[in-house]
């Protein structure tokens, strides 16, 4: 029963490179069916209320607490050396480089990409893909491409309001409970805030948005087996989607602002 | 005989060790109803999923109208697709669209068909399966499994295909509400003139569908004739599906406990 540790490192090893080869096979194939007709705009559209739209509710909610939140945390740590007038550089700063995006997809990951991954594993295993073939329909074309155009395109959308709500969380803190006067407030917020902290939030999201989106089509499509593989896949679609947005954040950070 | 409509050809197909075609001959006649009977396990699925390019064999060679179709680009095989309709057998309806959407899936995504003649053709399809135009406006999960079975069978003749296969037609069904399936598979595949496959291990379906009959055991086709000789195969696998017995020369794999 006991395997040797070395072995089962082997085999992990071995199963996170196939997984890796898996993907980006997978993802290859969607690109090479996004450059072709048809498109199927209708889908498009329909994938982009369903990430965006109805997403708007959980993201601002998330957005306006960790506004609250990050105001009134450095007003404690600031007060001890007086320099409570970066208070409001620091929420925008924080909120549009860092933890609009990766808060607001962390949530999206939660919520759209396991819909995505029990929608597509469901229609895997009761063979309706199977069934769109013989329609003569791609199921990347039809399934996966609008998914991952939707989550590009929506989530920079969703990460931007999620940034104005969370400045407005920080600005209420700011005004009803520190005392700070409104108008010191935005200028403050507005006057050093840069171009890039914006942007640079803004195309992370876009990445955040695909690799949603790319989990939930993938683990979703290779699912197998039933209830439970359909449960699995949305298991691994949430997990391997936040893992993901994790990590891309910390490099794409490096290549915007490394010194 | 003239040019078989579909020819297969050594056909063989393994997941991983385990061998489930294992050289499939087959041809089957313009205008005919062939069909291909088997245990559970058998191979039978696998079978119609490579001729309709969803898995792809390991080796042999798949003709249709004499075209070979192993190895073609993604723009020829859709065309080649074209020729199929094929009844899955869990129904496979698509469950965020309602029923004349599903029947008219293939006319309005592949053909370009406009939504208003498509809905048309959808009624009319729905119509000829015995539903009428108000069972359109529903959803899949709204409707009973004899009448599921009757939308996907819509579904795959809404194009008028050449070839349709059917999955296990009358599994899951009341003996009843089978024998309208089949009578239905009948009529549609004779209105069409269309070349017909069929797989089931239901006896009383193949009698009825079927011109000819062949039985797949093990990965390889050992027996095949018209329907009228099944009784008389002079083959004892045969017999023992026929007419069900657990003793016989096919032994179930059951493992020990």
């Amino acid at each position: 029963m006991s395997v040797p540790l070395i072995t089962l490192l082997g085999r992990m090893t071995l199963a996170f490179l196939e997984a890796i080869g898996s993907v980006t096979t997978f993802a290859a194939q969607a690109l090479r069916a996004a450059l072709r007709p048809p498109w199927y705009r209708q889908q498009i559209v329909r994938q982009m209320l369903e990430i965006g739209y109805y997403s708007l509710p959980v993201v601002g909610l998330t957005a306006i607490f960790t506004g609250m939140v990050l105001a009134l945390q450095s007003y404690t740590g600031f007060a001890r050396f007086s320099a409570e007038s970066a208070i409001p550089n620091v929420v925008v700063v924080s909120l549009t480089r860092e933890l609009g995006p990766v808060l607001a997809a962390l949530m999206v990951a939660g919520r759209v990409g396991a819909a995505m991954a029990a929608e597509i594993g469901t229609m895997r295993v009761t063979e309706q893909i199977d069934a769109l073939t013989t329609l003569s329909t791609d199921p990347f074309k039809y399934l996966v491409v609008p998914r991952l155009i939707a989550g590009l395109v929506t989530l920079p959308i969703l990460v931007l309001i999620a940034d104005i709500i969370g400045v407005m969380g920080g600005f209420l803190v700011g005004v009803y409970k520190l005392d700070f006067n409104d108008a010191a407030y935005l200028r403050n917020t507005l006057d050093f805030l840069q171009f890039q902290d914006v942007f640079s939030g803004l195309v992370k999201a876009a990445v955040f948005g695909f690799l949603i989106a790319l989990m939930g089509c993938y683990h979703g499509y290779m699912s197998r087996g039933g209830a439970q593989g359909v449960g699995m896949a949305t298991t691994a679609a949430v997990v391997s989607a936040s893992a993901l947005i994790l990590t891309f954040n910390y490099f794409i950070t490096e290549a915007f602002f490394s010194i | 005989m003239a040019s078989p409509k579909i020819s297969l050809r050594g056909v063989t197909k393994a997941f991983g060790a385990k061998q489930v075609l294992r050289g499939i001959d087959l041809d089957v006649a313009s205008g005919e109803s062939m069909v291909v009977i088997g245990g559970s396990g058998t191979g039978k699925s696998v079978l119609l999923k490579c001729i309709l390019g969803l898995i792809r064999p390991d080796s042999g060679s798949i003709k249709v109208d004499g075209e070979e179709t192993i190895g073609l680009s993604d723009r020829d095989r859709a065309r080649v697709m074209r020729k199929f309709g094929m009844l899955f057998q869990g129904g496979a309806l698509f469950d965020s669209l309602r029923v004349w959407e599903n029947v008219a899936f293939g006319p309005i995504q592949s053909d370009g068909m406009a939504a208003t003649a498509a809905r048309e053709v959808a009624i009319a399809k729905l119509g000829a399966v015995g539903l009428g135009p108000e069972i359109g406006e529903l959803f899949p999960a709204e409707l009973s499994g004899g009448m599921q079975k009757r939308v996907a069978l819509a579904r795959a003749i809404a194009r008028e295909p050449e070839i349709i296969f059917f999955d296990e037609p009358t599994t899951g069904l009341d003996p009843i509400m089978a024998d309208v399936i089949n009578d239905l598979i009948v009529k549609s595949v004779s209105d069409l003139g269309a070349t017909a496959v069929s797989i089931t291990h239901d006896m009383a379906s193949a009698r009825k569908i079927g011109h000819r009959i062949t039985m797949i055991h093990e990965g390889r086709l050992i027996w095949q004739g018209p329907v009228a000789d099944i009784d008389r195969s002079g083959n004892p696998h045969v017999d023992q599906f026929i007419h069900g017995r657990a003793q016989g020369p096919i032994r179930m794999q059951v493992k020990k406990l």
